[in-house]
């Protein structure tokens, strides 16, 4: 072989190894942090740190109320962006010609898409807590959070629907059904998965987020599980931030700590997981 | 009823279906008016006090101070700093995972490779920010012996792991779109594989790779709780990627619990979400237009 050729296939290997390198120090990253985070955190999970109250000003038992929060918090929102995202989505996707105002409805959702969190914490103290007058609240938390996660909802529902054959459709409306029938027992049934794919991704988005609950729902101190939608509520990912850098005992809050970063990204990973898993499982199994 | 009003009827059933429907479409986009709405209601007061470039170019940022200072311009360079050193980090790897994953990764190993990366998209934020509060600054603080492990090098590491994913994503993406028979002319005369990725491949994609680097931008210019727990939150001009800085958004999250509602410093942390805002609008336009080019070549 002549030298040419061999500093080619040379310099073919070290960059091939360098993209190598690049993606195993993403997997090594995301496995030291893992890695941290549950070796440090497990000690401190039992059954009592899931279901006992909080006490001593955020120093000893438990993370119930914030658990219970976050899950409060994410009823809610896919109460607000579920259907707006499937009736959103169904209308791009079945109804919609191309249009200039079809154009400017895509063209917002991208950029809702692209709003920081912490500008929706502030749409929702603006309109929520004030003009609305719900206070800081569960309501006004969920509204936000719903918003917030509707593009990813629109998004994978859309995905889903264009994954339902045209033939589909055209049997129905061949049967004489029309269009909204068609949709509503053969496109949403037949787009199912892909629509709890989408709907589960926001959940995982959605139990995650701190900044847009911040100045609308979020309380750090509370006597208890919340009693109505106008209450605060505790929140995982605030209760993290809460921990770090409120109180005054960081001896005490910062194991605490570690034990609800690591329920939260047990959480949030078992939901991501679980949506991976059915998109595969949706896709392997679609045989028309 | 007699068939002709039969057909009527769900003429009429169907045209109330679809209004419906585009009713609630019509709410993105109502949404997204009420953020800029909002915004700008809150915000624009502000002006009143203090002149734009006065905001926009003032040194100093005391904002409870008497009379208060609000200049901006530290928080501005404090996201630019800490995005630009996150970008340092994200660009090169996530480019180079996203070649190996269009280009060269087995199959079987992609299926495994796609869901660690969309694990590490799935992480939120205040965990990533945990993470560097408790282990990663004080593992810099000793290592190049700094006062403080909370800085802009530090907010720039976690923030670059932040925006991996979706440059991985995006660029991944751009790449796998590039046509077959464009590698294949290139592997035909004699061209290496490498060759064809850096003069065919890479080329071909340039405007989905763009995509992809605005794309982590934006996301890591509008990261909030990450930024507001490590990166040490002073409000000066950065002189040092080892100093602490402040962020725009870590400014917002901080100080609005404080900012008694209405007072000019309530108002001023809405004029900075405005410019975070418009920042962030021009970036997704700019990723929008660019993704459009490279689907539109494809077909």
């Amino acid at each position: 072989m002549d030298i040419r050729l061999k500093t080619k296939y040379l310099s073919q290997k070290i960059w091939f190894f360098i993209f190598f390198l690049s993606i195993a120090t993403i997997c090594f990253a995301l496995g030291f942090i893992i890695y941290f985070l549950v070796v440090r955190g497990y000690k401190v999970i039992n059954w009592e740190f899931l279901t006992a109250l909080p006490s001593r000003g955020m120093t000893e038992g438990g993370i119930l109320p914030a658990i219970v929060g976050t899950l409060y918090l994410i009823i809610g929102s896919i109460v607000v962006s579920l259907p707006l995202g499937v009736f959103s989505a169904v209308y791009l996707e079945e109804y919609a010609k191309p249009s200039p105002t079809v154009t400017l409805l895509r063209l917002a959702i991208h950029c809702l898409a692209g709003v920081p969190s912490v500008v929706f914490g502030l749409f929702g103290l603006g309109i929520f807590v004030k003009l609305f007058g719900f206070g800081v609240s569960l309501l006004s938390g969920s509204l936000t959070l719903g918003i917030m996660a509707l593009p990813i909802v629109i998004t994978s529902v859309e995905e889903a629907l264009k994954t339902v054959p045209l033939s589909f459709r055209e049997a129905s409306l061949a049967l004489g059904a029309t269009k909204w029938v068609t949709i509503r027992r053969v496109v949403l049934p037949a787009a199912l998965p892909g629509i709890l794919t989408g709907l589960i991704l926001s959940v995982g988005r959605v139990a995650g987020e701190t900044a847009p609950i911040l100045f609308t729902a979020a309380a750090f101190y509370a006597r208890g599980l919340p009693r109505s939608i106008f209450d605060r509520v505790l929140a995982l990912p605030y209760h993290i931030y809460g921990l770090m850098t409120e109180g005054t005992r960081p001896e005490k809050q910062v194991p605490i700590a570690y034990g609800t970063a690591l329920v939260l990204l047990i959480m949030v990973l078992l939901v991501n997981f679980l949506a991976i898993y059915l998109r595969r499982r949706s896709r392997s199994a679609r045989k028309w | 009823m007699n068939s002709v009003q039969e057909v009527f009827r769900i003429k009429a059933h169907r045209e109330s279906a679809e209004i419906i429907l585009f009713l609630v479409a019509l709410s993105s986009l109502l949404f997204l008016i009420g953020i800029i709405v909002v915004l700008f209601v809150e915000g624009l007061p502000t002006f009143r006090e203090v002149s734009l470039s006065q905001f926009l170019f003032g040194r100093r940022w005391y904002p409870t101070s008497e009379p208060p200072r609000l200049g901006i311009l530290p928080l501005i360079l404090g996201s630019l700093w800490v995005t630009i050193g996150a970008l340092i980090f994200a660009i090169p790897l996530g480019l180079f995972s996203a070649i190996f994953l269009a280009e060269l990764c087995p199959k079987k190993l992609r299926e495994i490779l796609k869901p660690v990366i969309e694990m590490l998209a799935g992480i939120p934020s205040v965990v990533y920010g945990f993470f560097g509060m408790v282990i990663l600054s004080p593992l810099l603080k000793d290592l190049f012996s700094l006062p403080t492990g909370l800085t802009a090098f530090t907010a720039s590491i976690i923030l670059g792991i932040m925006a991996i994913p979706s440059i991985v994503s995006t660029a991944e993406d751009a790449i796998s779109s590039v046509p077959k028979s464009y590698r294949e002319a290139s592997f035909s005369i004699g061209a290496t594989h490498w060759e064809t990725i850096r003069k065919v491949v890479i080329p071909a994609s340039y405007s989905g790779l763009g995509a992809a680097v605005i794309l982590g931008a934006g996301r890591i210019i509008g990261e909030t709780m990450t930024v507001l727990m490590i990166a040490g939150g002073a409000a000066i001009i950065p002189t040092s990627f080892f100093q602490p800085v402040r962020t725009m958004t870590a400014t917002i999250a901080a100080e609005m619990g404080e900012a008694p509602v209405g007072s000019l410093h309530y108002h001023s942390l809405f004029a900075i979400a405005i410019v975070l805002f418009l920042i962030t609008f021009l970036l997704n336009i700019l990723v929008d237009r660019l993704a459009q080019k490279y689907h539109t070549r494809v077909r």
